[in-house]
């Protein structure tokens, strides 16, 4: 059996009497996307930190790339490619300084390095930016440039810690493109993301986490059909609180409220929207397939967390 | 296994690596160099001109180690230790806080295979290097002006350059302490401008009381004036090898405190 690319196993960390990560596992293969997703606070960004060797964990162990975390932190972090969550560009240079700064941090041959930049700037659609600077950029050429910075030394295993967050959908989309490109090309993905549809699309496997535990992991479709009824209908409007009392949901596996919207998780939703459209034909309502977003709440629950 | 978490107070663990670090605030600073230049001479400049020419008008002649000597060139050998110990204090302190806080230049960096050893290591010498480039600037103003012509000038321009780190690692502590550029005002007012006062920069410290005296020959920018001033007067200083190892003491002890809250810093 291969080793994985990055083996956590059974992290811990305190911030005084605080615990931020509990006796979280998990690995990453090759060529595999792994997404972490929870709530503010769940211990993501930490958990993140204590890979990149930048916070020690207070226990477990992590090996990365067949050397361990932080003993051979250097020697990791010559092969990982880091884009972290807010962004970290030099603003004094020009996209391509900042290419070429970064590539000596890893002690790459100035030849080496000039000869990428431009397939760099290329692969961030950043060419007719090559000599403007990051404050003359739209924050999804920002978040480009990062990507681009952070395959400056062709690495094995990219670390991403929200790369889409506050970008408009056009931003977001072309940022997934050059995501799935890289997966294709072998390259191995551990991704935070507050993003379902985000961690849908580009996640092999998913590691929900909350109050720094890992609550559940598997790839994106089996969990929703371990967790959850395939259907949901949405019901909202005048009365529409009342149904969740009703005996209309016998017609549901489960049911939830928030705010001014019933949700209904049903195996058939047929039954139920004949009963909704003849009993309460002035509700508005909605039915869909459920999804990863149904999951998170039904995981990690609907109240506002702190900081959010 | 439970992995013991190492101190922050372990040895300094340092590399070749802080070379890239050092090359990119160069690259930042060649495009600012002529205004930066310019600012870092103009008001040593401004002292020596007013204190120099107009106090020293009243002055006269200073009474050092049984000799007389113009007022002028007691300030102007004073005043130049002064510059760099201020202008490696600036860079340790507002522009390296910027640096590591404000534009998370280190945490970048930090991504890369560079220790948080190295970059701390970088950001005292680009401070000391700073301080000599304006030192040198200085220098060649001084040498212009017929200031001094002494050829012991060369080794004055070395200690220059410690005493460019030893400031350096000092303000490297207060970096790592500060929460917003506020707190650096209490570094200045507190700690560089009596020392400033302190030091033999102005008036030679004989003057001062006696308690205040004796304690002001700790204080390092002291060693640095006791080593540069003989040496603008083509003699030798009285105890070279003191004052080397005081500057010496500082630059350990500071670097080593200075890395520890750095490091304190970011594991958080």
């Amino acid at each position: 059996m291969t080793e994985p690319l990055l083996d956590a196993r059974a992290l811990s960390k305190r911030f005084g009497a605080t615990t931020v990560v509990d006796a979280l596992s998990f690995r990453i293969d090759g060529g595999e996307c792994l997404g972490v997703i929870g709530p503010n606070g769940a211990g993501k960004t930490t958990s993140i930190r204590m890979c990149l060797g930048l916070t020690p964990p207070d226990a477990g162990e992590i090996r990365a790339l067949g050397l361990a975390m932080p003993r051979d932190a250097l020697a990791i972090k010559a092969q990982l490619g880091v884009v972290s969550q807010f962004d970290t560009l030099d603003p004094d240079f020009s996209c391509a300084e900042n290419l070429l700064v970064y590539g000596r941090y890893f002690g790459l041959p100035e030849p080496v390095i000039r000869e990428r930049i431009p397939r760099l700037l290329e692969f961030a659609a950043l060419s007719h930016k090559a000599d403007a600077r990051p404050g003359e950029l739209s924050g999804g050429m920002r978040r480009r440039l990062s990507l681009a910075r952070a395959l400056v030394n062709d690495p094995r295993l990219l670390v991403l810690d929200e790369p889409t967050t506050g970008l408009d959908p056009q931003a977001r989309h072309l940022m997934w493109e050059r995501l799935q490109v890289l997966l294709q090309q072998g390259k191995s993905i551990l991704l935070t993301t507050h993003f379902m549809d985000e961690a849908e699309r580009l996640c092999h496997r998913l590691l929900v986490l909350d109050h720094g535990r890992g609550i559940a992991e598997g790839r994106p479709r089996d969990l929703i059909a371990q967790h959850l009824e395939p259907d949901v209908v949405e019901a909202y409007g005048n009365g529409a609180l009342d149904l969740a009392s009703s005996p209309l949901t016998a017609l549901a596996g489960r049911t939830e409220v928030s705010g001014e919207t019933v949700f209904f998780y049903t195996q058939d939703a047929r039954p139920l929207l004949d009963l909704l459209a003849r009993e309460h034909p002035r509700l508005r309502v909605l039915h869909r397939p459920s999804n990863l977003e149904d999951l998170f709440l039904k995981l990690t629950g609907r109240q506002i967390r702190e900081g959010a | 296994m439970t992995p013991s978490n190492p101190s922050h107070w372990r040895p300094p663990q340092l590399s070749w690596r802080w070379w890239p670090v050092f090359r990119r605030n160069l690259l930042v600073w060649r495009k600012l160099a002529i205004p930066s230049l310019i600012g870092n001479i103009a008001e040593p400049l401004i002292w020596l001109v007013a204190f120099g020419y107009g106090m020293g008008a009243l002055v006269g002649r200073v009474r050092l180690e049984g000799t007389e000597v113009p007022y002028i060139l007691f300030l102007a050998s004073g005043s130049i230790c002064m510059s760099a110990m201020n202008a490696a204090s600036f860079e340790a302190l507002y522009s390296a806080f910027s640096r590591m806080h404000v534009q998370k230049t280190w945490d970048g960096i930090m991504n890369a295979p560079v220790s948080l050893d190295d970059i701390v290591l970088a950001e005292m010498l680009w401070a000391a290097y700073k301080a000599l480039f304006t030192a040198t600037a200085i220098l060649a103003v001084m040498l212009a002006l017929g200031i001094s012509y002494s050829p012991k000038l060369a080794l004055a321009w070395g200690v220059l350059a410690a005493a460019g780190i030893t400031f350096s690692c000092i303000a490297l502590i207060f970096n790592a302490l500060a929460q917003g550029y506020d707190f650096f005002t209490y570094y200045f007012t507190l700690f560089l401008t009596p020392t400033m006062f302190l030091s033999g920069v102005f008036f030679p410290r004989e003057q001062l009381p006696e308690l205040v005296r004796i304690a002001s020959a700790f204080l390092p920018l002291t060693s640095v004036v006791e080593l540069v001033r003989p040496m603008f007067m083509d003699r030798w200083p009285a105890q070279p090898l003191l004052h080397l190892a005081v500057l010496a003491a500082y630059t350990v002890a500071a670097f080593w405190v200075a890395l520890a809250l750095t490091r304190r810093r970011f594991a958080a």
